[in-house]
């Protein structure tokens, strides 16, 4: 039983002969705790597609479910509300406000919830300890290093525990030992039961996900599971 | 977290911008105020000069016949039907309404007497109420008790009469107790007395030929004053001398006027530097906003952040604007007030009235910004970068 379904998704941008077919007619499942890359070449329609299943971009054509939901049949504040109950988003520039404090950036997605205040700063530091960041909580995002912001985005992310974690690009601007890192932070999330969908284009960052599915052209055009990886086995 | 601490850490963040914002709305409150404090004080102060101008209503007694002088010119005799006011009547004005208002109440006894074989008009007077009605008199010697004549000035000269000396009028000897200083009014031809001595040389025991009234109604036009007084003195006319306040009070109403003008074209120069810094605001903060709307935040919390942002410096702007523009008008005041102390009493009713004037305007500047932002797309938003 599929958790998130898209159906026939497509989206163009642009209108008459300027007009750009980024992803065409993609038909794919997803099951609760799967752990899914997509990847591809530039251009291919990669982030578009992390953007529809993020109920940031309206397909053009097709239906998008997520646990039953017709996600784009819902209205604007109810698809607000269904990012901040259903999705997690980490971005590869990390996107941290700067003027707010490591520990602000990750309440950001409470800051609407109807949640005591010090309820809200007892899950943003629980958040923050998972990804090994308790002592930098008063530091502002201009005071840590890249590794340590995209930590802070994936604290972000999981603060108000939601059933999916989309990443787009998450190890863009990092090393290879905070790649690594961050890697095995999304297994631990995925392996206690989240939902994973993490746009790459590293071979080595797909190496963590149990299923590829690859597109090209905005096209579909391989939807693979990966075998108990060495990667996955070794984390 | 909550929105407020949003919007205050981005304020803080953003100090060159919002003390742009602060300055625009300080500036337009601050004339606003400003203004209305110098008016409020200016009226204030010439309803206070207004008194010491003396009287502005005069009761006379009711006659039939049309007055035949002109510019101190008389082409006709003297009336003799005229029915005299009774000097206890004037009792009855403290009985009116606007009672307050009124700060002196002048009886008067108007005769003609023969001294050293010339005419004089003298005028028995209350002279403690001629201290307020007559504030210009400047006496030389002093003021008349019974028996005793005050002499204007020009009647001094022509009867050569200096204080110390006496005089006979109609046969009753009167000793001069000082003259009058030259006032340039008709005041200078006469002779005053006590009302009592006036009464007895002119045999009109209790009764008053005319009384003068200094009264002030800054809350109600003089005609209600007239009004009310006519209603209590039946067999009196009661007339008003309103050119002095109304010459001044349309003056004041013209600069008013001007000065509202003025506030108006300011308030909306205010409101467009508001405007079009919130949009540069908004427009910086795109990448925010995104981040906002991807982590749940509905159209409405963006409105909330933006609206709180101009809120807070609304508010402070309200505060400020009223304290500039109230020490603006009292160095006005002091500066061109003409006499006036610069002293200008804190009116609360104008600072609440400050404030709101400041969250309206920042608020109604802020809408297009404010909409500009919770409309914008979160994926177009975080893509823009």
């Amino acid at each position: 039983m599929s958790y998130i379904v898209a159906e026939h998704l497509s989206k163009s941008f642009g209108s008459g002969a300027t007009v750009v077919q980024a992803v065409s007619d993609l038909n794919f499942g997803i099951a609760p705790g799967e752990f899914v890359a997509i990847m591809g070449e530039s251009g291919a329609g990669k982030s578009t597609l992390l953007a529809m299943l993020g109920a940031m971009s309206a397909p053009s054509t097709g239906r998008l479910q997520v646990d039953g939901i017709d996600v784009y049949a819902l209205g604007q504040d109810r698809l607000a509300d269904f990012r901040r109950e259903y999705l997690g988003f980490v971005f590869q520039s990390f996107h941290l406000v700067p003027y707010l404090s490591v520990i602000e950036n990750v309440m950001l997605p409470l800051a609407v919830s109807r949640k005591s205040g010090s309820e809200k700063r007892r899950l943003a530091e629980e958040a923050l300890a998972q990804v090994g960041l308790a002592g930098k909580a008063k530091r502002l995002p201009g005071e840590i290093s890249g590794g340590e912001k995209e930590r802070v985005a994936v604290a972000r992310a999981i603060v108000n525990e939601p059933p999916v974690l989309l990443a787009d690009e998450p190890t863009g601007n990092l090393d290879s030992g905070n790649s690594r890192e961050i890697m095995r932070m999304f297994q631990r999330l995925n392996d206690s039961g989240m939902t994973v969908i993490m746009v790459t284009h590293s071979a080595e960052c797909s190496g963590y996900a149990e299923r590829i599915l690859h597109l090209s052209d905005g096209r579909l055009t391989a939807d693979r599971r990966t075998a108990e990886t060495a990667l996955r086995g070794a984390a | 977290m909550t929105l407020k601490l949003i919007s205050i850490r981005n304020l803080m963040r953003r100090k060159a911008k919002a003390a742009f914002i602060l300055a625009g709305l300080v500036i337009a409150v601050a004339t606003v105020a400003g203004i209305i404090t110098f008016v409020q004080a200016t009226r204030h102060d010439i309803a206070h000069k207004l008194e010491q101008y003396g009287a502005n209503i005069l009761i006379v007694p009711k006659t039939e016949n049309l007055s035949l002088s002109y510019g101190g010119l008389s082409l006709g005799g003297v009336s003799f039907d005229l029915e005299e006011i009774r000097e206890s009547e004037l009792a009855r004005i403290a009985t009116i309404p606007n009672h307050r208002n009124i700060a002196a109440v002048g009886p008067m006894v108007l005769g003609v007497a023969s001294v050293e074989s010339r005419r004089i008009l003298m005028a028995g007077v209350d002279f403690q109420a001629a201290g307020v009605l007559k504030p210009w008199w400047h006496v030389e010697g002093r003021l008349p008790q019974d028996d005793e004549v005050l002499l204007g000035a020009e009647a001094a000269r022509v009867l050569n009469l200096d204080t110390g000396q006496r005089l006979s009028a109609n046969g009753r000897s009167l000793a001069v107790s000082g003259r009058l200083a030259v006032t340039g009014s008709q005041d200078d031809q006469l002779a005053f007395l006590t009302l009592a001595t006036a009464q007895q040389l002119f045999a009109k025991p209790g009764k008053i030929s005319m009384a003068e009234v200094a009264a002030l109604c800054k809350d109600c036009p003089i005609e209600d004053m007239v009004r009310q007084i006519s209603a209590v003195l039946p067999n009196a006319k009661v007339m008003a001398i309103q050119q002095v306040v109304k010459s001044r009070m349309e003056a004041l109403a013209q600069f008013e006027r001007f000065s509202y003008g003025i506030s108006g074209v300011i308030l909306f120069i205010g409101g467009l530097v508001v405007l079009v810094t919130m949009m540069g605001s908004v427009r910086e903060r795109t990448q925010e906003i995104g981040i906002f709307r991807a982590v749940g935040f509905r159209r409405s919390h963006i409105l909330q952040i933006v609206f709180l942002e101009a809120g807070i410096i609304s508010v402070l702007a309200g505060v400020l604007g009223y304290v500039a523009g109230w020490a603006s008008a009292a160095a006005a005041l002091a500066l061109f007030g003409d006499g006036h102390s610069g002293h200008v009493p804190f009116a609360p009713g104008l600072a609440a009235g400050s404030v709101a004037l400041a969250l309206a305007l920042g608020l109604i500047a802020t809408v297009y910004p404010a909409q500009m932002g919770a409309r914008l797309d979160p994926n177009e938003a975080l893509r823009a970068l």
